[in-house]
């Protein structure tokens, strides 16, 4: 029962879940009714960026961080152009926002965007649940209060493994990021739900980026002459990705260097022949612990991840391009959170990472991505003057 | 990388005594230490000299010495067990600050010890702040800009002045190299920054303050960081401020994870943060990193750092469930966070994720390489003694003052507040929802605009007075988020108040903000018990979440609950009979760590021998509330309400053997009798029992049944009342409210006026709560005893004489064990005393007696039947573990089976003559230097029937005097064993005071002293210097005043024992300022005639020299071989026919 019952201005809200179990909670954002996949959040901080995060495309995001919208919104944290997530679970929502760069409501913008939110959920019940029985499709409605009735419309809905959303999330036209300062380098971004951090990063490091749609061809990819190309984050089921897989095989074909994010790293693990899985729960906040195999650091990365790339940990598998093997785990419980192509030198060619190298939200101990990045094209460009020279 | 090899040998040192700033967090910490190395085999050598901790119980060290944390002791330590390496970050400022002394006079180099955890200079670079001001302001963080406050480092009061000329007031005051910021402050103006300043320079090991721009107002944080030899670094823990910046953090309320923060201000904190560790050098360990925002642009300060396991990281790792301690131990020895499983999440069978086949290999555990998620929130309060000091001025400032805090944990902040308030035990900390309020809104918001112990019931009250937030946050900068949050909670205890009825859903709103059944019984002019009848059959009940690190991400093994008005429960069933042990609470004088040393005992012990131990308990500092002490934890206030639930959630799953409440203090005695009113089964001593020792009339009659004698009394139950009784028995008397603890509101009166002027300032005298009129035993010897008593035998567990005569509090006077003057015979009586009593009250357990001896007449002052503040210390002092016997006799043991299976001695007990034991004195600890009045003065320093002592030290020898200086060294610092003594008497002490000053003179101390004490002394062939007492003034010829002499530094051991009466004039007052003086100038004070016989004593076995140090293990051994020997040679002697021959 809601605990702020008499309190009139609340609407009573109520979220199903595909196996039945129920959770009665009250209305914020829209009201209405939303569906989708129910997967749960751990970050502490960062709501703003996660709404805004194109991977969580029809998904309905649990926070387990039980104060939310203490900071309120502002126009400078989103990750792109609107909030992606289905729908928005929480504990406690907060009545007012505080920080000097906030200019609304959490509310509020969930309301402008016709984001439903239901709130005053035990959101560590559903958390545990979720955890014991894996994701799973969820309804929250504001209009549907019987259980039943709402369970009838959660089962109706598609569910997240075999759904390929790459063409709802990517861009229609091409945007460039310019490079800050001189430009270096000029890198084409394959958007498959990208972050704004994403081009961000690389920018501040002198690249010019351009943003391209996922249904970019590999001719027209060539045309820019790029010095690497990146494949970005993004939702939905590696496993059917199949046009940005042969683009990325014929990527590899021309010796560009390659860095992929999320599922980018996906389709890189796709594209050098590995598969890929359904996690139970996924992985999804600011805190896991990720070794880089190369080094042995192990850094404090954000993750939005449910599915996984199927590798061996312990061998390197010969390619087409390469040597494949896998460079980073999660030490929680050793999926793969990376993967490498390097040439007989062992020199790397193309590589990606399956968490968020431009962490927003999260922790900036793996923002060296992008230099190693930066490292593998200014290699290659040397290597092809060099070898034009000779 | 493992650990390392290449060194065996560790010296681990602790934190000495609790003081204000420094408590037993560091008993957990370095209790957690030495557990982890010696798990990875290390020799541990420890050396504190603090008693009570559960660190120095023999068991936790290969080698324990209690001995003083001074330079010269350690050295000691050192040459006799040649340690390989020296961690010194998990012991304070004490145990750094004691290793940066060892590094400077090159013992360590010496010696070739290596320090662990951070290098001498890391220390340096943490500490010293210019260099701190250099690392910030040199660091390269992306997309931050940290700064330091603009500041100048000064060396003179001329250097002082010259930094305020440039940055103008206010100004914030910071001594180097102290700890709980002794001798900081904020000065307004230039009177205020002369007086800060030259305390501050005084305070300094190294003269040296810092005077800095003022940042108050600014939101405050906090980060716990943590590295490891492969420079992988995590954040376990941050930490918000609700009192923005201007009060210590230590007094400050404080809430984790920080609330108002975006990722991208986070984040960036956090890239600060890691950038400092890692250019300050702690190599391997953790630190915290103190931050201030400006509110209005996010410009970001970092204000200090600590290279070192602090308070915070206690509260940190109970917040967090990362035991910050325990791992900067692991890093310390080399391993990597990623070595480390983290113990909540590891004791699975399972791996947490199910990989598809042939996608990895399986895993058991998570790494310690992460970063703890809350999806809960903590809150922390502190907890201040402001009434054991009337005069204090309780503004907080930078200068820490609280004695003690409280944590609370619940799924929203309003929740964890509520509970973290009533886990206080303040009545006033609570909010007082009561009646209307009649105060003018701009009264109380001006009040609110001064931090004080106060501030936040003030708050409550400024809305409930219709204040609005933007004028709370105008008068208090406290962040507007938090101030919603009391909003809330003020409009939850209106609709509370003004519902039609008290329904399932008005009670489930009061309990999510946290409002106590009191509070709502309160709001409904009912009883609690009928709000609590009513919500239960309601079934309005809480249910029990865990600490688990992750989130719920992976499956938590370790049961640390918290209580929420939430929907699920997560109290796992069992089969084993649990027993409750409730701890004692937050930290306060009079109620401290000696407390949960016996709770922990009963925790280690119970669990070996069958039983489900369950610890209950809110303080974050404590070894109780590490989840590795008992089988669950539940961290939860310490009231009627929150035990009762989880008893509840306990009796729910699985049989439950009973609750202990005997080794928590007055916190869980007083909750006794409700809990088995309440059909709860109350293990050992019956509350029944219990009261009978409390109430007067009844114990009286126990007494009087064994012929014992008590000093008269009578009990008042109103102030002419009082008065008749004081005439019939003459004063002085000794007034006291009924039920106390620490003698709280405890006073020695002289006349009628001031027995009325204390009945009308002290006590809310009723017919119910009356006041007790004892007659004062002036001049007696005062006798403390802790006995174990199992229905038929008594184990008479030691005997301690107090050095100071009875009328100072047992928890103030320094003791000696065995007794220095006590005959055998003495003994025999006290143990039959001892016995009557505790049979005809009826104890299963312990039992604490004071007696007075004066003449030939032993009196009884008073019992408790209960785990004294001592009990630490006589089980050291004995070797024999008293609080583990006492909670096994709890749960049906006899001391017969206690001797025979060695808990125990047999055929003796702990007062048996042995030539091998050591004598053991115990030395208290005073926070008055904590301690100002409004007008800047040091609050007085003289002790007296209330309890004023913060912690203990004691100091272990062959002899007494021996024994009683290590005692002072451990707790004042160096014993003077040359240069000058002031001395001024009352009249009455002046006899007892010519030969132990006649005796100072002989081993070539210059005696100064007042006019009138110098002509007693000369007239005793005394070379006497007079002095002019601060009334008179200096003198025309140039003769200073005593306090100038004293500032001078021409006085290295002041003997001044206060006036009893005040006659005339205002003699008081000279005294006071003398003692002031002292606290000041940190020269040695002794208030008693006894005190300074005592000194003598010590002085003179210290100019003999050759002190020596020896580990526990050494006398225990001697003395297990020793009674072992007579067991050979006797049999089962009996111990009365060979006191007899012997």
């Amino acid at each position: 029962m809601p605990s702020g019952f008499f309190d009139h201005e609340q609407t009573p809200a109520l979220l199903v879940l595909e196996d039945g179990r129920s959770f009665r909670g009250v209305s914020f954002g829209a009201t209405g009714e939303a569906f989708g996949e129910a997967v749960f959040s751990t970050g502490m901080s960062g709501y703003q960026e996660t709404l805004t995060d194109p991977s969580y495309h029809r998904q309905v995001v649990v926070a387990t961080a039980p104060h939310i919208g203490n900071t309120g919104w502002n126009d400078e944290d989103d990750e792109s152009s609107r909030i992606w997530v289905a729908g928005y679970v929480v504990r406690d929502l907060s009545r007012v926002r505080s920080n000097w760069r906030s200019n609304r409501s959490l509310d509020e913008e969930l309301r402008n965007q016709g984001v439903v939110g239901i709130a005053e959920i035990d959101t560590r019940a559903l958390t545990r649940h979720l955890r014991e029985r894996g994701a799973m499709r969820v309804g929250i409605s504001t209009v549907e209060l019987d259980p039943a009735k709402l369970l009838d419309k959660v089962l109706q809905t598609p569910s997240m493994a075999g759904s390929d959303l790459v063409a709802d999330v990517t861009l229609a036209e091409p945007e460039v990021v310019p490079a800050v300062g001189n430009k270096q380098l000029t890198v084409a971004a394959i958007d498959l739900g990208i972050k704004d951090m994403t081009p961000t990063r690389m920018a501040e490091r002198g690249i010019e980026v351009h943003v391209l749609p996922a249904s970019v061809s590999l001719d027209e990819l060539r045309e820019l002459a790029p010095d690497g190309v990146f494949f970005s984050n993004g939702p939905g089921d590696p496993a059917t990705a199949d046009a940005p897989m042969e683009l990325l095989q014929g990527v590899l074909d021309q010796g560009i260097p390659y860095f992929g994010i999320c599922f980018g790293n996906q389709i890189f693990g796709r594209a050098l022949g590995f598969g890929t899985y359904k996690l139970k729960y996924g992985h999804r906040g600011i805190n896991q612990p990720v070794k880089d195999l190369r080094t042995g650091k192990v850094e404090i990365t954000a993750q939005n991840h449910g599915f996984a790339v199927d590798a061996p940990l312990d061998r390197a598998q010969l390619t087409p391009w390469g040597h494949a093997r896998v460079s980073h785990v999660c030490l929680n419980d050793d999926v793969v959170e990376g993967l490498e192509l390097t040439d007989d030198d062992g020199n790397l060619l193309a590589f990606s990472v399956q968490y968020h190298p431009e962490a927003a939200a999260g922790p900036h101990d793996s923002a060296y991505l992008f230099d190693r990045f930066v490292d593998v094209m200014q290699r290659r460009k040397r290597s092809t003057t060099d070898a034009q020279e000779n | 990388m493992p650990k390392r090899t290449d060194i065996s040998s560790i010296l681990v040192v602790g934190s000495g005594p609790i003081v204000i700033g420094q408590a037993c967090e560091f008993d957990y910490s370095g209790t957690q230490a030495c557990r982890v190395l010696r798990e990875e085999g290390y020799r541990v050598i420890l050396v504190n000299s603090n008693p009570a901790t559960i660190m120095t119980d023999p068991e936790f060290a290969d080698a324990t010495y209690i001995e003083p944390i001074q330079p010269e002791f350690l050295e000691k330590v050192i040459a006799a067990e040649r340690p390989d390496a020296l961690l010194a970050t998990l012991g304070g400022q004490t145990a750094l600050n004691a290793a940066v002394a060892l590094s400077e006079r090159g013992v360590l180099e010496k010696y070739g010890v290596e320090l662990i955890g951070a290098s001498f200079e890391a220390i340096q670079k943490g500490e010293d702040r210019e260099k701190f001001k250099e690392i910030v302001e040199a660091l390269n963080v992306p997309g931050a800009n940290p700064e330091v406050a603009r500041s100048h480092i000064c060396h003179s009061m001329a250097d002082v002045l010259a930094a305020a000329d440039d940055l103008g007031y206010p100004l914030v005051v910071r001594p180097s190299f102290t700890m709980g910021g002794v001798g900081s402050g904020f000065a307004h103006d230039e009177d205020e920054l002369l007086r800060i300043a030259g305390t501050g320079l005084s305070a300094s090991p190294v003269t040296e303050v810092l005077i800095e721009e003022s940042i108050l107002g600014w939101k405050e944080y906090e980060l716990e960081v943590m590295r490891d030899k492969a420079d992988n670094v995590v954040i376990v823990c941050s930490i918000e401020n609700l009192d923005p910046m201007g009060v210590h953090t230590g007094d400050s309320i404080t809430v984790a994870p920080a609330m108002t923060l975006t990722d991208r201000e986070y984040q960036a904190m956090r890239d600060v943060g890691i950038a400092i560790i890692r250019a300050v050098g702690v190599d391997t360990g953790g630190c915290n990193i103190q931050f201030a925002i400006n509110p209005d642009n996010g410009r970001m300060i970092v204000i200090e750092m600590n290279p070192r396991v602090s308070r915070s990281s206690a509260l940190a790792s109970k917040a967090t469930g990362f035991p910050i301690a325990k791992i900067a131990a692991k890093v310390a020895v080399g391993y990597t966070l990623d070595e480390i499983p983290n113990d909540i999440t590891s004791h699975g069978g399972r791996p947490p994720v199910d990989p598809p086949d042939g996608a990895s290999r399986p895993q058991f555990w998570t790494p310690a390489s992460f970063e703890p998620t809350l999806d809960y929130v903590v809150v922390k309060c502190p907890r201040f003694a402001f009434e054991k000091f009337p005069t204090a001025e309780n503004t907080l400032t930078t200068h820490m003052k609280s004695v003690g805090e409280a944590m609370a944990i619940g799924r929203n902040f309003t929740e964890a507040l509520g509970k973290a308030l009533r886990s206080l035990e303040d009545p006033k900390a609570t909010f007082d929802f009561s009646g209307e309020v009649t105060e003018p809104l701009g009264e109380l918001l001006a009040a609110a605009s001064r931090p004080h112990d106060g501030r936040l019931g003030l708050v409550m009250k400024a809305f409930r007075a219709g204040g609005t937030a933007e004028q709370l946050f105008e008068a208090t900068k406290i962040d507007p988020w938090f101030l919603d949050q009391l909003q809330l909670i003020a409009e939850v205890a209106e609709q509370v108040r003004t519902a039609p009825e008290l329904t399932a859903d008005v009670l489930r709103l009061a309990k999510r903000h946290g409002i106590s059944d009191e509070q709502i019984a309160k709001l409904r002019h009912l009883s609690t018990d009928v709000v609590r009848g009513v919500r239960w059959a309601l079934g309005v009940r809480p249910v029990f979440k865990t600490v688990d690190t992750c989130a719920a991400e992976f499956a938590a093994k370790t049961p640390y609950h918290y209580s929420s008005y939430d929907e699920e429960t997560e109290v796992a069933p069992r089969t084993k009979p649990a027993v409750l042990i409730l701890g004692s609470g937050p930290n306060r004088i009079g109620q401290g760590i000696e407390f949960d040393y016996s709770c922990v005992h009963a925790a280690l012990t119970l669990s070996q021998y069958g039983y489900e131990t369950v610890m209950v308990n809110c303080n974050p500092e404590t070894v109780s509330t590490d989840y590795d002490t008992s089988d669950r934890l539940y961290f939860e206030p310490l009231t009627l309400e929150d035990v009762l639930e989880v008893y509840h959630a306990e009796a729910a799953a699985g049989p439950v053997a009973g609750v202990i409440v005997q080794l928590g203090g007055q916190t869980p005695l007083k909750l006794a009798q409700a809990l088995k009113d309440a059909g709860v089964p109350i293990v050992g001593t019956s509350p029944e029992a219990i009261h009978l020792a409390e109430e007067r009339g009844a114990f009286g009659q126990i007494l009087t049944d064994n012929g014992l004698a008590a000093p008269q009394y009578g009990m008042a139950t109103s102030a002419a009342d009082a008065l008749e009784i004081a005439h019939e028995i003459g004063y002085p008397v000794l007034v006291r409210p009924s039920y106390v603890l620490g003698g709280r509101g405890m006073e020695i009166v002289y006349d009628d006026s001031s027995l009325v002027g204390y009945i009308e300032r002290a006590t809310h005298i009723t017919p119910n709560s009356p006041v007790l009129v004892d007659r004062f035993l002036d001049d007696a010897i005062e006798i403390d005893v802790d006995a174990l008593f199992d229905g038929t035998e008594l184990y008479l567990g030691g005997v301690m004489e107090h050095i100071e005569e009875a009328g100072i509090h047992s928890g103030d006077s320094a003791c000696a064990l065995p007794p220095i003057t006590l005959g055998n015979e003495t003994i025999d009586r006290i143990r039959a005393a001892t016995t009557s009593i505790a049979r005809g009250v009826g104890v299963r357990g312990l039992i604490n007696i004071q007696f007075a001896l004066l003449g030939d007449v032993l009196y009884v002052l008073e019992a408790n039947p209960r785990a004294s503040r001592t009990v630490p210390f006589v089980s050291k002092a004995t070797d024999t573990q008293l609080a583990k016997a006492a909670a096994r006799i709890m749960l049906g043991a006899t001391i017969a089976d206690l001797r025979a299976d060695g808990t125990l001695r047999t055929g003796v007990d702990g007062t048996a003559n042995l030539e091998a034991a050591p004598l053991a004195v115990k030395e208290a600890v005073m926070p008055f230097n904590r301690f100002r009045t409004a007008d800047g003065a040091w609050v007085d320093t003289l002790l007296g029937p209330e309890m004023k002592s913060t912690g203990e030290v004691m100091g272990l020898d062959k002899t007494f005097g021996v024994a009683f200086a290590k005692s002072q060294t451990a707790s004042y610092g160096d014993v003077p064993t040359e240069g000058s003594v002031f001395v001024s008497v009352a009249n009455r002490d002046k006899r007892h005071a010519i030969f132990p000053v006649k005796r100072l003179a002989d081993l070539g101390f210059r005696v100064y002293a007042t006019e009138g004490t110098a002509q007693v002394l000369r007239r005793n062939d005394v070379d006497v210097t007079v002095l002019r007492k601060e009334t008179q003034g200096p003198g025309a010829d140039g003769t200073k005043t005593v306090v100038q002499a004293i500032m001078d530094g021409d006085i290295s051991l002041i003997f001044n024992t206060p006036l009893g009466v005040t006659e005339g004039g205002d003699p008081r007052r000279d005294g006071w300022q003398i003692r002031s003086a002292a606290i000041l100038c940190d020269v040695p004070c002794v208030t008693t005639v006894a005190g300074l016989s005592a000194a003598v004593q010590g002085i003179e076995a210290l100019r003999k020299g050759g002190l020596t140090v020896r580990p526990l293990q050494d006398w225990s051994a001697d003395v297990r071989a020793e009674l072992a020997g007579r067991d050979d040679a006797a049999g089962q002697p009996d111990e009365h026919e060979e006191r007899a021959s012997a």
